[in-house]
């Protein structure tokens, strides 16, 4: 597998940017989910005064503790490897991005850490009630965090709200509501926080089964699984809409990367959904790309016509149509849209060197070519195509999009069935005696975990050679630093942070073989 | 020209939302000075327990802190974020992995089967403590030494030097700084403990600790703020923005503008009267002086590096490639934006003090340490 990493600059930079980034999600949806589950079982116990109910808080919340650390301590490592290993791409389109992250430091991220502390350690110097409340805004506030950062990363996959300024050579923000609202932003944030939410439900789900397994803690282990069952189903549910109403956008926005979703290489009205599918290579090739066929699937016929476009008769655009143009559709090729990234790129030169030499007259005239819309709309929105070498450069790596965007529909729908199951054994009363069923919940903890990077794999590897869709290529983003140095602090990184992961996962068993304090 | 103004005022006020976070970075790395001294200061177990519990439950302000000032300075000014960022890279990664070290290591070293162990955890904590203030010093002394990049004209960076940011270890005066913010830290953090833990020897320990502490930060302190006053400074031409080195830059600056000077001395001065009445009077409030001296302090030094005509991040290398306040920042719409989220910070601030307080309502005991069920 390593020989077959290309030892660039650009490869290492992002497969540090993607290990940072894979070691941050194992961490960060726990916290996102854990943090409501305990509010919740808080808000039971402040209403409720039984002290069992606290007792139930406080164990989850040292689990919750052990891992609330480990995601902060990844989180600022990515914050910062935007500039260090990304400064072409900080300095391009920070005038937009950095906003969020501010956003996020000063809204956010102060929430969370001031009443973490109170959480924590207030159970015996401030009141219940306040108590509570510090609680729930750390819940608020780990998900707001989520928010701005997940804003910064939609706007990567679908850039809107800003302009090019020729003169400083960036992007600049002049819509924020644009930013924030953006379709990719509002699916990104509720897929996501609800997959936390998930992952939290099976991870309480899975331990309190152990515990049933074992015949230990059984009341705290039934209300554990009576919460995480409902905040769970609920979850799972809005999992499955909002990827539903993502994929639909995708379709939209990034219609190469949904193509890839789909293995889809020919466009085509009733379009069937590939419920399951196993892709082999064929003969035919886009460019030096071996295209791929099934060797097997199971296709439901016109679902995907019906799912992206609302009837059978709509067209599911395939990957020729963005390679080689589609003229009903008005899809112009890659060989032109890079020709007119080219293009754009020939006249930002051109004013540059106009500005180097002083030419007023040719300084005036080609700054008007920037705010001309039919330039914008024609020739700069192509602006990163001027990177691309080859048209098929444009398709990410089919396979790897396939699968984990399958996979991942697939883990959805069983995280349903798990959920749905708990509520049924446990409203019928039989859930301590059904062990299949425990084991099932105990061996599913991992699974969401799963769910969660496959999400990110495509989400990144799917927009690939794009850091900015369709403006900038992540070869044009990377920091102009020594290889050596990359491949050292990859290495470094890559030690501590699964040296970390192993020391947490360690720590978190004992815990729950210790279990709840008495 | 409105416009124009208007971006300039945006420039200055975004300046000073920075400076205000670094100088609140400075002083809550108390939290960094007391954990430089968790091998040292403690007589036993029990003390080594309540400072590393004291200095625990603040641990996320200084990282949250930290987070929020990169986050503020990558929005409103970016092109410093991409120029040293990406270019003095080794700097920027060693501060962020002494950090990252730093937020598992509380939560990790007490608890059973953690694998690496106590001690492991406990040498993380010494090295963010110590590193990690030095390197800071060290990285903002930069804003007054320069460093080596160029920009092209698409401001894209290239480092001059193939160290990546480590040369600047080998100028005296980053060094000066570096060692002058750690051994802040270190005072702060002792005057922390003194004012938060109940217990009389480990009190007595950390004043006669706060002695030494306090002579050698003034030794590199002093070397560092003279050699600043006497050095050359890199000054702004405010209507073309061409870059010139000017002799007594800094000195200029103070002098230009008489209320930085002030408040830079009334920050020195606050800072030895907070270490004064510790020592001599016996007094447990050193570190509100102390504190209070050190963010007006902080602030002051980076209003001299960014304010009236200066280059903020000076190049060696290519002169013109200088980093101002003007020539760096965002759009006028982008900080325009952000002013408007900013007006949250004082509900932020009131928040914090309120939470701050009711955490720390009582000092922290070996009694506390025995009881408490969630401790580090």
């Amino acid at each position: 597998m390593i020989d077959n990493i290309d030892m660039s600059l650009v490869d290492w930079s992002r497969a540090q940017f993607a290990l940072t980034a894979a070691y941050h999600w194992l961490f960060v949806p726990l916290t996102l989910g854990l943090s409501f589950i305990l509010a919740i079982m808080e808000t039971i116990y402040v209403k409720t005064g039984n002290e069992e109910w606290k007792r139930i808080t406080r164990f989850w919340m040292t689990l919750f503790g052990i891992n609330f650390a480990i995601g902060i301590a990844t989180g600022i490592i990515l914050e910062f490897e935007f500039g260090t290993n990304w400064s072409n791409y900080s300095w391009f389109v920070g005038d937009i991005f950095g906003a969020p992250l501010a956003v996020e430091g000063i809204l956010a991220f102060f929430l969370e850490s001031t009443f973490v502390a109170v959480m924590f350690f207030g159970w015996n110097k401030v009141n219940k009630k306040f108590h509570l409340l510090s609680t729930w805004l750390v819940a608020i506030g780990a998900n707001l965090s989520a928010l701005w950062i997940l804003v910064a990363n939609a706007w990567m996959q679908h850039p809107v709200g800003m302009v090019f300024n020729p003169d400083t050579a960036r992007n600049e923000m002049v819509n924020f509501w644009a930013v924030l609202f953006n379709q990719v932003a509002v699916d990104k944030f509720l897929h996501t926080i609800s997959s936390g939410f998930l992952l939290a439900s099976m991870f309480v789900l899975g331990i309190s089964a152990w515990y049933l397994i074992r015949k230990r803690e059984e009341q705290i282990a039934k209300k554990s699984i009576m919460i995480a069952g409902v905040f769970g189903l609920l979850s799972s549910l809005m999992v499955a809409y909002t990827g539903d109403e993502s994929a639909r956008t995708i379709s939209k926005v990034q219609p190469v990367k949904f193509a890839s979703m789909e293995a889809l290489y020919e466009g085509k009205s009733n379009a069937g959904l590939i419920a399951f599918g196993v892709l082999k290579d064929t003969d035919k090739k886009i460019g030096e790309k071996t295209e791929k066929e099934f060797a097997f699937k199971i296709q439901i016929p016109g679902l995907l016509s019906v799912l992206t476009g609302g009837d059978r008769d709509s067209y599911v655009q395939g990957l020729s149509d963005h390679i080689s143009g589609n003229e009903k559709l008005g899809l112009i090729s890659t060989s032109e849209k890079i020709q007119n990234g080219k293009h754009a790129r020939d006249i930002l030169t051109s004013y540059k060197n106009a500005r180097l030499s002083n030419d007023t007259i040719g300084i005036a005239s080609l700054k008007g070519v920037f705010s001309d819309i039919e330039f914008q709309n024609k020739y700069f929105r192509y602006f990163g195509y001027a990177s691309v070498d080859k048209p098929e450069d444009v398709i990410p790596n089919v396979t790897v999009s396939f699968y984990s965007f399958h996979l991942m529909v697939v883990l959805g729908f069983i995280f349903i069935m798990i959920f749905s199951a708990a509520l049924y054994l446990l409203y019928k009363g039989t859930i301590s005696d059904q062990k299949w069923f425990l084991w099932i919940a105990l061996l599913s903890i991992p699974l969401p975990y799963i769910a969660g990077e496959l999400g990110w794999l495509l989400t990144e590897l799917g927009r690939q050679p794009w850091i900015i869709q369709d403006l900038m290529t992540v070869s044009k983003a990377v920091s102009q630093i020594s290889t050596g140095s990359v491949i050292t602090t990859f290495i470094l990184f890559a030690v501590l942070f699964t040296g970390l992961l192993i020391s947490e996962v360690s720590i978190m068993v004992k815990q729950i073989k210790t279990g709840p304090k008495h | 020209m409105t416009a124009m103004i208007s971006q300039l005022f945006l420039q200055h006020y975004w300046w000073i939302i920075v400076s205000i976070l670094a100088s609140l970075l400075v002083f809550l790395m108390f939290v960094q000075g007391g954990q430089s001294m968790i091998f040292s200061l403690p007589e036993n177990k029990s003390q080594k327990a309540m400072i590393v519990n004291t200095m625990g439950r603040k641990w996320e302000f200084t990282f949250t802190t930290l987070v929020t000032f990169g986050g503020a300075f990558f929005a409103s000014f970016p092109l410093f974020y991409s120029t040293s960022f990406g270019g003095a890279y080794w700097v920027w990664i060693a501060i962020l992995f002494s950090f990252t070290i730093q937020a598992i290591a509380y939560e990790f070293r007490s608890k059973p089967n953690n694998i690496l162990g106590q001690k492991t955890f406990d040498l993380f904590l010494f090295l963010n403590g110590s590193l990690g203030p030095f390197l800071i010093g060290v990285a903002v002394a930069t804003f007054f030494t320069g460093a080596m990049f160029k920009l092209n004209v698409m401001n894209q960076v290239h480092w001059a030097t193939a160290w990546y940011g480590l040369e600047a270890l080998l100028n005296p005066r980053n060094l000066a700084l570096g060692f002058a913010v750690l051994f802040l830290a270190r005072i702060n953090g002792l005057l922390y403990i003194i004012n938060t833990i109940d217990d009389d020897e480990l009190i007595s320990r950390s004043k006669k600790r706060l002695i030494n502490n306090s002579i050698t930060f003034l030794i590199f302190f002093l070397f560092f703020v003279i050699s600043l006053l006497f050095s050359k400074g890199f000054a702004a031409d405010p209507m073309t923005g061409t870059i010139s080195v000017e002799k007594f830059k800094y000195m200029h600056n103070f002098i230009q503008m008489p209320v930085v000077l002030i408040l830079f001395l009334t920050g020195v001065v606050s800072v030895l009267f907070g270490i004064g009445i510790t020592i001599f009077r016996k007094s447990m409030s050193g570190i509100r002086f102390t504190g209070a001296g050190t963010v007006l302090s902080v602030f002051s030094l980076f209003l001299i590096a960014g304010f009236n005509g200066t280059s903020f991040y000076p190049s060696l290398f290519d002169l013109q490639s200088s980093l101002t306040i003007r020539n760096a920042s965002s759009s006028l719409f982008t900080l325009k934006t952000m002013m408007y989220v900013s007006f949250i910070i004082p509900l932020v601030l009131v928040y914090i003090w309120y939470a701050w307080n009711a955490i720390n309502n009582n000092k922290i005991t070996e009694e506390e340490m025995n009881s408490e069920e969630h401790k580090y």
